[in-house]
């Protein structure tokens, strides 16, 4: 937790003043108890009434800085703390952004969702409470403590005998009761589970009526959680119980060895009676300190999750800023005898893959379920880093490249269509911001998409629910599309990005993109990933891929000819024709 | 929501807590009681003190029956403390799993338009945190307000009895407390709601953009992204620290008004003890009163606005509670084991909506043993015609009919285990891979299981998974393949040997030697039986002794292939642009 200080040093002046204004409160409230015995045994016992309205007005003078000091820090803790948030939260969004797919795979994004969100409000809690608390409580405890001693040393041995007490069965308590309440989470993770699954597979469900069982299992669940709920309960509801009763056990003990030193002289009644108000206090502090902990435990938990992603080093950075120089006549793109494996995984999924494509050629990649198709296409932008071997865009590793130039030449068609809430210029601009309203329209018309965006009566001023919830999957895929063609790519990716459009749309959109292609000045490459047979046909070479390794390279015409994994793609998918030709 | 309501919603509440009414007495009477002997404690107390007033002065004999009352009073408090908690555990524990368990016993029940037309995330949220919220504030809340109640009560009356002139003091300031407190509480919740509506704009970003960061990263989009953020991020810092410092306003201003009051009774019930007739003990027990006055002000402030989200969210919860359950099977209803496998789907009309009719005067007769193939474009609706054969929705108006029977005169469940249904998106529970291929059939044996498993041609694979059979499918099955999948549901439809079949055919995302598999594994499915196949396949299709052509949910084309083609409609056209690629 120590290394998240430094995000409090803006905040330093806040930090510093607030627990010191909260100190300042505290003791003012330690001196009431002390005020209030000088008007029993001054006030009272000489029938001095002069005396006890000014001691009454000094009480309540005593209050109205306390409030004021109390304001100054609750100030404080509320600037620092959600000051400190901002900046955790925000440096996170930044490392994040920094990430390579390799980390963001190994925490996985609802992780990092729930770290940058929750795992922050814990630790913004958990300075409000540093500022606010954390000084206060022990004080109190403290200064109760030091107050008593100070009016009667004898006396005051009950003190150290009943603080120790209230801390064990706080300690005892809580170490029994709190490990217990992640259990009762996971077993509440359970009853959403179920819920989930039938509610995912309510058409399962009922087409085997299994309602009955259903029913059964969550009632399983629900009152598993319940009992542990019931027992856990039983045990923290003797907090309370068992800390005043310590308490009120050292009062009795306080006013009947108080009785004796009064019968001696050694103390007078309105101190005994400061001695109990300073029980009290210390009875209150404890219980806020037993929640200190709690909350700290938490943030503890909370603080490495987060600490978790700061620590993690992009593996990929670019070498440079300065843009790199292109060859002139190398191969728009190379692979140079790839090997690739996962962070973390043993095997290859990649081996040996080596092909080139020249200016504006249209490459197919063909094969099935899991054969390294998307992987390929992720060292491209080096979004993964090869493990053996090269990848080159103009004759040029990619490595070499500052990663905005090398991704500045590539569009890419993620194979999930994924849009952002804002207009839907906005979101043709994502890869240039400046592209103007022209350069959009012509990608939309290459996308097939033209039509349909005229049709809406806002154009591209439209706004794009989160996740593109108001758009059709053919329609979102098909501004995808648009989105990559915006700005001319030197490289355009298609990564398997026509399934949810009909067959004649699909057509279509690929005589568009052709002709998109050729005509720019010095050609589009593009990489056409598909497990279709008839999607890549037509391209100038086909790359098919089995397991990781190419295992053939050429035209369709070749193909069909030299390579059987090719052949059986084939034909499975158009036996009719076959039959017919 | 107007007060009326309100007392409704609470009443339903109180009707779920009434099998466990007992404890509740039980918490209300500890609770009582408790209460009662924490807040006699400092009379005890007082009268201790009033026993010690100077040297050889102290009455030891006085003293000790006080004191031994009052550690009797101390642990009698403790224990009905304890006793009110627990209490108050069992009613809010058994209260809320009642309620869960209400509510999903009614997910199970209502028609399958109510459960598709919601957002699931939605449903689950009410069943977790709406009802934890009702426990929270309802429950939990209901003892604290009591509690806080009767402790005001209490201690007013004590004051006025130990002293009615300095207890008057204090209840001509009490008006101070409740108004600081409630002016603190309608603040802290303006400013909350404010809050809450810039944290969720700021977690949809979070979620939109570290949640696609693969599509961030491919467009360079980074810079933009963080500026994005920041400026959100530095909304939420300006109305965060509004609202974290009114809502912490609450303890200083608390602690503020209780010294007023302290004071106030410390100057009065000096001057009564200069006056006479008020003993320093008295003043001592006064002043511990004063001290706790305040703090149940403060706690039912808040409970009050807990109790608002807690009735808010019990409102969320018995919606779902009183959503119409599925129409209950016939009175005369049949429940055949099996049938022939004769369909006549006769003048039938169905739309989602209203405004939207889809399937109009729809007729079609399956003789036994026929295989009937839907086509059409992605989206065009076919799941429509599953969800009306299973009754998953029912027919606007016209008949469907089983066996001569309308379906209608079937028990749900006997006319649905009358299919046997694979669907291309697949289901997998959390469980092991034989209790998922029996999930139609729990008390199958391993021998049928295996059977099953190796007619689907899906036991090699399950042999080749760590613990074969035994092993554990996460939740949707992520260990496994989608192609694997289906063969598990394969496997699972036919192993409860249906009379008639659905069937999905897979689109993508399955690899050739896999999608053989299930090919096969679906021809010998269908063998002699009535089937209906979401076709994707040439081959399926051409075989099919009728094809049903559908498109933006409609069925515009029916026929054999033979007599589509020479329609030349629709049909013709998606037959040239899928499966005969022309060589242009």
């Amino acid at each position: 937790m120590l290394k998240f200080i430094k995000y409090l040093k803006q905040f330093r002046k806040e930090v510093f003043i607030g627990p010191v204004f909260k100190l300042t409160e505290a003791i003012f409230e330690l001196i009431v108890p002390l005020v209030m015995a000088k008007i029993i045994d001054i006030g009272i016992a000489n029938g001095d009434k002069a005396y006890v309205l000014k001691m009454g007005g000094v009480m309540v003078l005593l209050g109205l800085v306390g409030l004021g000091c109390a304001l100054i820090c609750q100030y404080c803790a509320a600037k620092a703390s959600q000051g400190f948030g901002t900046v955790v939260r925000s440096e996170m969004f930044r490392h994040i952004n920094s990430l390579s797919h390799g980390e963001i795979d190994q925490i996985g994004t609802p992780s990092l969702i729930t770290r940058i969100t929750n795992d922050v409000n814990q630790l913004q809690l958990a300075v409000a409470m540093l500022i606010r608390l954390v000084v206060r409580a022990p004080f109190l405890v403290i200064g109760a403590t030091v107050m008593a001693v100070a009016i009667d040393w004898k006396l005051a041995c009950i003190f150290f005998i009943a603080s120790p007490l209230v801390a064990l069965a706080l300690y005892l308590v809580m170490s029994r009761s709190v490990p217990f309440y992640r259990i009762i989470q996971r077993k509440l993770d359970r009853i959403s589970l179920i819920t989930r699954e039938n509610l995912s597979g309510v058409r399962v469900i009922r087409a085997f009526s299994r309602q009955q069982q259903e029913k059964e299992r969550f009632l399983e669940a629900s009152t598993d959680q319940m009992e542990i709920s019931i027992a856990v309960g039983k045990i923290s509801a003797l907090l309370n119980p068992l800390t005043s009763t310590v308490i009120n056990l050292a009062i009795v003990a306080v006013v009947w060895f108080g009785g004796f030193r009064v019968n001696v002289g050694g103390m007078t009644q309105g101190e005994v009676i400061a001695f109990v108000n300073y029980l009290n206090q210390i009875l209150v502090a404890m219980i806020v300190v037993a929640n200190l902990v709690v909350i700290f435990t938490k943030a503890a938990a909370s603080a490495s999750r987060v600490n978790e992603v700061l620590e993690m080093e992009p593996s990929i950075i670019s070498k440079t800023v300065t843009p790199v120089q292109e060859k002139e006549n190398a191969p728009k793109l190379s692979f140079d005898a790839v090997d690739f494996a996962y962070p973390d995984a043993g095997d290859y999924s990649l081996t040996g893959i080596s092909f080139e494509a020249a200016k504006g050629q249209t490459v197919g990649i063909i094969g099935g379920t899991g054969c390294g198709k998307s992987t390929l296409v992720n060292l491209i932008p080096r979004f993964y880093e090869v493990s053996n071997g090269a990848v080159k865009v103009d004759g040029v590793d990619v490595r070499e490249y500052p990663l905005s130039q090398l991704r500045g030449k590539i569009g890419i068609v993620p194979q999930k269509a994924v849009l952002f809430s804002g207009t839907l210029r906005k979101n043709m601009q994502w890869h240039h911001e400046d592209a103007t309203d022209e350069e959009i329209w012509e990608a939309l018309e290459v996308a097939q998409a033209a039509e349909f965006v005229r049709k809406m009566p806002d154009g591209l001023d439209t706004m794009i629910l989160q996740g593109g919830k108001n758009l059709s999957g053919g329609q979102k895929q098909r501004l995808t599309i648009a989105r990559a063609l915006v700005g001319s790519p030197e490289i355009l990716i298609l990564d398997d990005s026509a399934s949810a459009l009909d067959f004649a749309t699909d057509a279509a959109l690929r005589q568009a993109i052709a002709r998109f292609c050729s005509e720019r000045e010095n050609g589009v490459t593009v990489l056409i990933i598909s497990q279709r047979a008839n999607t890549v046909r037509y391209a100038d070479k086909i790359v098919v891929l089995d397991d990781g390794k190419t295992v053939g390279i050429g035209t369709h015409e070749q193909l069909l000819e030299s390579c059987e994994e090719y052949r059986e793609i084939y034909w499975s998918q158009n036996e009719m024709e076959g039959a017919r030709e | 929501m107007d007060m009326e309501k309100r007392s409704d919603i609470l009443k339903r509440i109180l009707s779920f807590a009434k099998p466990h009414l007992w404890y509740l007495a039980a918490a209300l009477v500890s609770a009582l009681l408790s209460v009662s002997l924490t807040l006699y404690a400092p009379i005890l107390i007082g009268r201790g003190i009033d026993e010690i007033l100077e040297p050889g002065k102290v009455y030891f004999d006085n003293l000790k029956p006080i004191l031994i009352g009052l550690i009797a009073v101390a642990i009698l408090a403790a224990l009905f403390q304890w006793l009110m908690t627990l209490c108050t555990n069992m009613v809010t524990y058994k209260t809320v799993r009642d309620l869960r368990v209400a509510v999903f016993n009614k997910v199970e029940e209502i028609p399958l338009s109510r459960i598709d037309s919601r957002s699931h995330g939605d449903i689950i949220s009410r069943i977790i945190n709406d009802i934890d919220s009702v426990s929270d504030g309802l429950l939990q809340g209901f003892s604290q307000l009591f509690t806080g109640i009767i402790t005001i009560a209490i201690t007013l009356g004590y004051m006025l009895s130990l002293n009615f002139k300095v207890g008057l003091v204090v209840v001509v300031l009490t008006p101070l407390s409740l108004f600081v407190a409630s002016f603190i509480a309608k603040h802290s919740f303006d400013m909350f709601r404010r809050q809450s509506a810039v944290k969720g704009q700021l977690s949809g970003y979070i979620e939109e953009l570290v949640g696609n960061q693969k599509v961030v990263k491919a467009f360079g989009y980074e810079e933009r992204a963080q500026g994005e953020f920041d400026t959100i991020n530095h909304q939420l810092y300006e109305v965060g620290v509004k609202a974290q410092f009114y809502s912490s306003l609450t303890n200083p201003c608390t602690r503020f008004v209780n010294g007023v009051v302290y004071a106030a009774v410390a100057i009065f019930g000096a001057l009564s003890c200069i006056a006479g007739g008020f003993s320093v003990g008295a003043l001592s027990s006064f002043l511990t009163y004063a001290n706790q006055y305040t703090k149940p002000f403060n706690e039912i402030s808040g409970v009050v606005t807990e109790l608002q989200t807690a009735l808010a969210s019990a409102k969320r919860v018995f919606a779902v509670i009183d959503e119409p359950a599925e129409e209950p099977d016939a009175a005369d209803a049949q429940y055949p084991q099996n049938c022939e496998g004769q369909i006549e789907i006769d003048h039938v009309h169905f739309s989602y909506d209203a405004a939207k009719p889809l399937i109009q005067d729809f007729n079609l007769k399956v003789q036994p043993g026929q295989r009937i193939a839907l086509v059409g474009p992605t989206g065009c609706g076919k799941t429509t015609m599953i969800n009306l054969l299973m009754r998953f929705y029912d027919t606007d108006s016209g008949e469907i009919r089983v066996d001569g029977q309308p379906v209608k005169q079937i028990g749900r469940n006997a006319l649905r285990s009358l299919y046997g249904m694979v669907l291309q998106d697949t289901w997998m529970f959390k469980g092991s891979v034989r209790e998922n291929i029996a999930y139609g059939k729990p008390d199958a044996t391993d021998e049928e299981v295996i059977a099953a498993a190796k007619a689907a041609y899906a036991h090699s694979f399950i042999m080749r998974l760590p613990q074969g059979y035994d092993t554990i499918l996460t939740e949707d099955g992520g260990n496994i393949s989608q192609g694997q999948k289906q063969l598990l549901c394969i496997a699972r439809a036919m192993l409860t040997k249906p009379s008639m079949l659905i069937l999905d055919e897979a689109t993508s995302n399955i690899d050739t030697r896999t999608e053989i598999k299930i090919q096969k594994a679906f021809g010998e499915m269908m063998k002699g039986h009535t089937s209906f196949v979401v076709a994707h396949r040439l081959s399926t299709i051409r075989e099919s002794d009728c094809i049903l052509v559908m498109k933006d949910g409609q069925i515009i084309e029916q026929g054999t292939h033979e007599q589509l083609l020479k329609q030349k409609g629709f049909y013709h056209q998606l037959y040239y642009s899928q499966f005969v690629q022309t060589a242009s």
